[in-house]
């Protein structure tokens, strides 16, 4: 059992996600993240999910997947170079003084970037793989996490390969 | 100008549709009102569930898509369990439905649900249409993907105003459809096909396990010639039977918890499966690490999701079963003849039969065998669920593709009755039977109305044992005889049957079998004999769940 990334070309039409989500559930499948968006083909939108399963599980749900009308591709870049990222925002709580200086550092330890500041809290935003974002909340909970979003990891190819809309 | 009703009527007309099973309602008006006009042949059911069950025996008989109507909300619920049965058998079926107007869609209307969304999972594709321009792509793509590649049930959802909505549309003069996301693999990889041909020369002990997809493909034919031309014993699932005569020297009927004793001996001693358009179903496979496990496996079929779904393959071939097969017979040069082991199975077959008691009571699988004997091939048999079901497929001898009709998948009790409708459409010619328990029956005996009403002529079996059959021979064998909630009362089919203004008949001994099946066969409407078999009659042999498929228990010694 590991940790997949599966890459979706789908059609950009009503219900498409419910098509893709509906099917990982009803087959017994755990989205661990997912994301999803419009991407580089006018009509297409890039699903990226993160699951976890043993070698034939994720064969079984890729080839299921696969089978539906609005599904283009689906490819598993867990074993191809790529590079992966999530963003988070991040409220903390911040009194003036000596604990906002402390995030603040934090957050340049990390390049996160400070993207609101209120007389309570600041909202951080960051970039980066789990682990990162992991690690970033747990220094920042001693101070208070007040709130914390995070989108669906996203995954592209290195170099100039691409995950292409061949069925 | 025309309205959507109109273009979805000419669509329908396009794509040759002549019998459409429906029922009217508030929203779907509009569409039942272009019917009108239209010299499509409507048959009005007694309930939206028969209209699908309907429409998939028609398809299953003719091979063609088969089409149901029904209007929103209870009408498109009522027949989600025809849609499922259809998904889970691969019917190629067209659904359609009414629905609310765009503009109430999503807000609790009178007669709403969302039925593109609850039949998201038992449907191959579905559409909400929301724009009368899209109509017209909607029912090609519809048809194409429903009775193409892996065939399946499709749903078009219809709101009111896209329905009355009128627009300027002409149909292209010719169909073509293009989906990116869908293109089914019809050729089998030339490699792996050599790859299976060079398996099936190294083999000792091959055997083929053959499903409905040889009947889907139309690959009978082509499956006698490879099961001829290299010697190799075929035994069918219940989807297949019919693929390759039963009375044919390499069949061995039947595999599975109710298969023949020598098809579940020879799965488990053959040392090549061929598994072609089978999908290696609980109630074939029994315990899954015993079955066929001293073989290696070679499987054929269109759906690329079902190669390694259950069972380890050795050489997986994607592709049409017809077209595969037709391949490796160009390829298959030489011949075999495993003497050996087809020596085994004969001797199988001879030590151990079918058989059940010959004892001057009524036994079910004398019914069967009679009506097996007297139609000699011809005719078409539809089954319900159960019981009934297994000693049909037990006793009755299948010799040709597409006459037997049944709910494999999903094992939908009343399936039975509505399909041999709908059997009927596709081949007018045939007699049309419907072997039924008085559980299955009694769950779309309203029927009754449909075919009084046209005339229809189906035949319907009652194997009458005031028992929901299968459910108590369970609790006889596994819940210490605790017949919980499995005993039905009486009911006299003849006098119900009149009452719709068809015949029927009585029948309590043996003898007055074979009269009251030939009196069936003269009659030419619908019919219902009323057997009154003998109670507790078990369905053997029988593989418990979860055991291997040669631990068989049952049968006479």
């Amino acid at each position: 059992m590991k940790s997949h990334t599966l890459s979706v070309l789908v059609e950009n039409k009503a219900g498409v996600l419910s098509r893709v989500t509906g099917l990982f559930s009803r087959r017994g499948f755990n989205i661990e993240s997912l994301a999803v968006g419009t991407c580089e083909e006018p009509g297409m939108s890039r699903i990226t999910i993160v699951c976890i399963g043993d070698d034939a599980q994720i064969e079984q749900v890729m080839k299921q997947t696969n089978k539906l009308i609005d599904v283009i591709k689906v490819s598993d870049i867990t074993e191809r170079e790529r590079v992966e990222r999530e963003l988070a925002l991040i409220k903390v709580s911040a009194d003036p003084g000596t604990s906002r200086a402390e995030i603040m550092q934090i957050a340049s330890i990390f390049r996160a970037q400070i993207i609101d500041v209120g007389t309570k809290s600041v909202v951080l935003m960051l970039t980066g793989d789990t682990d990162k974002i992991d690690a970033m909340e747990k220094l920042l909970r001693q101070y208070g996490v007040k709130e914390l979003v995070r989108t669906g990891r996203i995954a592209v190819l290195r170099g100039a390969k691409t995950v292409k809309s061949s069925k | 100008m025309k309205t959507g009703a109109k273009i979805l009527i000419e669509g329908l007309q396009r794509e040759g549709v002549k019998t459409i099973f429906g029922y009217p309602g508030g929203v779907v008006l509009p569409v039942y009102d272009e019917l009108y006009n239209s010299d499509m042949q409507h048959i009005l059911v007694r309930h939206e569930q028969a209209a699908a069950h309907a429409a998939d025996g028609f398809a299953r008989a003719s091979g063609r898509v088969g089409v149901c109507l029904a209007t929103s909300g209870p009408g498109a619920c009522n027949l989600v369990t025809g849609i499922a049965t259809a998904y889970m058998d691969s019917v190629p079926m067209v659904a359609i439905t009414g629905q609310v107007p765009t503009s109430l869609l999503g807000n609790d209307a009178f007669q709403e649900s969302d039925i593109t969304g609850i039949t998201l999972p038992i449907t191959k594709h579905n559409y909400l249409v929301k724009r009368a321009e899209d109509l017209g792509n909607v029912v090609m793509e519809a048809f194409y993907i429903a009775g193409t590649g892996r065939q399946g049930p499709v749903l078009i959802d219809l709101p009111k105003d896209v329905s009355t909505q009128e627009i300027e549309y002409e149909y292209p003069e010719t169909k073509s459809v293009s989906l990116r996301g869908y293109q089914p693999t019809i050729r089998g990889h030339p490699r792996q096909i050599e790859r299976a041909i060079e398996l099936l020369f190294a083999a000792e002990r091959p055997l083929i396990y053959a499903g409905g997809g040889v009947i889907a493909s139309d690959a009978s034919a082509e499956l006698m010639a490879l099961s001829e031309k290299m010697m190799i014993p075929v035994t069918c699932t219940l989807m297949g039977l019919g693929a390759l005569p039963c009375d044919h020297p390499l069949s061995l009927g039947m595999l599975g918890m109710h298969g023949t004793q020598y098809a579940n001996y020879a799965v488990t001693e053959c040392d090549l499966l061929i598994a072609i358009g089978a999908r290696f179903d609980d109630r074939v496979t029994g315990k899954l690490d015993t079955f066929a496990s001293k073989a290696r496996v070679i499987h054929i079929d269109i759906d690329p999701a079902e190669i390694g779904k259950n069972k380890r393959v050795d050489v997986p071939i994607v592709g049409d079963v017809k077209y595969v097969l037709q391949e490796m017979l160009i390829k298959i040069q030489k011949t075999r003849e495993y003497e050996k082991w087809n020596a085994r199975i004969k001797a199988w077959k001879e030590k151990y039969p079918l058989q059940y008691k010959s004892d001057g009571v009524l036994r079910p699988q004398y019914i069967v065998q009679q009506l097996s004997d007297l139609l000699n091939g011809d005719g078409i048999i539809v089954s319900e669920v159960g019981q009934n079901q297994m000693w049909t497929a037990q006793y009755f001898c299948f010799r040709k593709p597409r006459t037997w009709i049944t709910s494999g998948g999903l094992g939908t009790m009343g399936y039975g009755f509505p399909a041999a409708m709908g059997a009927h459409f596709a081949q007018p010619d045939q007699p049309v039977f419907d072997i039924a328990g008085d559980g299955s029956f009694q769950m779309t005996i309203q029927e009754l109305g449909t075919v009084a009403h046209y005339n229809i002529p189906v035949k319907v079996a009652v194997l009458n044992n005031r028992f929901l059959g299968m459910v108590r021979q369970w609790q006889e064998l596994f819940y210490d005889r605790r017949y919980s909630y499995t005993e039905l009362p009486a009911v006299d089919f003849v006098k119900i049957a009149n009452a719709y203004g068809v015949d029927g008949i009585r029948v309590d001994s043996p003898e007055e079998v074979l009269p009251a099946l030939k009196a069936a066969l003269a009659c030419d409407g619908p019919f219902v004999m009323d057997f009154r078999i003998e109670r507790e009659e078990n369905v053997f042999p029988m593989v418990p769940a979860g055991a291997a498929v040669n631990e068989m228990i049952g049968g006479l010694e």
